[in-house]
């Protein structure tokens, strides 16, 4: 029998090219298995081969969505697959992303079968997981061992043209498809199986989950900046040198309020970055680029904005949980507002 | 986090690059960046060039804060 040719796709970090000093390389192809390709190819067995994998810088990527999207399509086509595979990424944002928006491309463009796998919080679980079978992972690489089997086993059944089963069954995130099929027992008697579950403490699983709209209606506009104090706020992980509270260089379990009292720029001597997930170069040689105190304070002298706040709100957002980043802003949305601050910029890496 | 801002009555604008996973987390005013190791800088110009990229970054930002928006909105 002919087995499935399937193309591989990683980033950087996975390829052993380099970590974030290495994340801005442009896509390339190398021949056979590389990296997480072994786990992969173990799982894929007889039945298909990875004849290539094709690897792209995370921040290449991620700055350049369209272009890098288009060559990385470009070299997988070159392949003739059968099948695609992205990742896993795990809970690496930016890879995350692109393994999404490329296995939707190659679904879409080649019409092949293609899966990724990812964290349930990673963004591009979000952004794609009704659009390609995303297998979940955990949240870091130890669940590789986990993860490829799902995603290979998923693979060859598209692959073949088998029935792919429900979201618990194949392990990929939830698709908001629903199908129909008789249950054994009628819905009375689950909802009351249900119920004693529930009244005894003991996990049950609905079987109507309420849909997960978290979103926030824009406030109003600003009427006049020069009668407001602006504050700072970045998950970029700028810190006074030295990281005084030790915020973590990824899952970070705090934030840090520090003063810009006397700060009219952020100097190489006075500021660095804590964060974990990016270069940290650029950061640590001028803050500013990151977190623009040196405007402010300009305009605040000019008279344009009413106040820079004295201080300014900091953590690292990678890989940081959704519930521990949405803790931290709801502390620190309590302090602004005690302060009357009438806005925010907060800033991103 | 912007969003828990904005939830407190803070209008709240986000500079960021990767501008899709901004719109996924649900921030309303965006303001896309240079770069993701230095969203407001561009280490490759001379100081006074990179400065005034800044300012208009910031610029931006500021317009966002300023203008009224009834649903997500990326400021190019």
């Amino acid at each position: 029998m002919k087995k499935f040719r399937v193309v591989h796709y990683i980033n950087q970090f996975f390829a052993q090219i380099g970590g974030e000093d290495m994340a801005h390389v442009p896509p390339e192809k190398r021949e056979g298995v590389v990296g997480p390709g072994i786990a992969i190819q173990a799982a894929l067995g007889d039945e298909a081969e990875i004849v290539a994998t094709v690897i792209c810088g995370d921040s290449y990527f991620g700055e350049n969505m369209g272009k890098a999207e288009a060559e990385v399509l470009e070299l997988i086509k070159s392949e003739n697959p059968d099948i695609f595979i992205a990742g896993p990424a795990f809970n690496a944002g930016r890879y995350g992303v692109a393994a999404g928006t490329i296995t939707s491309a190659v679904k879409r463009e080649l019409g092949i079968p293609a899966v990724t796998g990812m964290y349930v919080e990673n963004p591009g679980a979000e952004m794609y997981k009704d659009d390609v079978y995303i297998i979940s992972t955990t949240n870091s690489a130890a669940g590789v061992r986990a993860a490829a089997p799902l995603m290979a086993k998923l693979a060859l059944k598209l692959a073949k043209d088998e029935p792919i089963g429900a979201s618990k069954e194949e392990g990929y995130l939830p698709n908001n498809v629903r199908k129909n099929f008789f249950e054994e027992k009628r819905g009375s008697a689950r909802a009351v199986e249900m119920l004693e579950a529930k009244l005894a403490g003991k996990p049950y699983t609905t079987e109507y989950p309420m849909p997960d709209f978290d979103r926030v209606e824009p406030n109003p506009p600003v009427a006049d900046l020069s009668q407001i104090t602006i504050a700072l706020v970045t998950s970029g992980g700028i810190v006074p040198k030295g990281n005084p509270d030790h915020i973590e260089s990824s899952s970070a379990s705090k934030f840090g309020e520090y003063s810009l009292d006397g700060f009219d720029d952020l100097t190489a001597e006075t500021h660095e970055t804590a964060h974990g997930g990016y270069d940290p170069v650029y950061a640590n040689a001028d803050a500013d680029r990151v977190l623009p105190v040196d405007v402010l304070r300009e305009y605040e002298k000019a008279g344009k904005i009413g106040k820079l706040h004295d201080k300014f709100y900091t953590t690292v957002g990678n890989g940081t949980a959704v519930a521990s980043a949405k803790g931290f802003a709801e502390e620190i949305a309590k302090r602004l507002l005690a302060e009357k601050v009438g806005a925010v910029i907060l800033t991103s890496t | 986090m912007v969003k828990e801002i904005e939830r407190a009555g803070i209008p709240v604008v986000h500079m960021c690059t990767v501008t899709p996973i901004s719109m996924t987390v649900g921030a309303n005013r965006i303001v896309p960046t240079v770069a993701i190791p230095h969203p407001l800088g561009n280490p490759n110009l001379p100081n006074d060039e990179e400065k005034a990229l800044r300012r208009r970054l910031v610029d931006k930002a500021l317009k966002a804060l300023q203008t009224k928006v009834d649903d997500q909105t990326i400021f190019e």
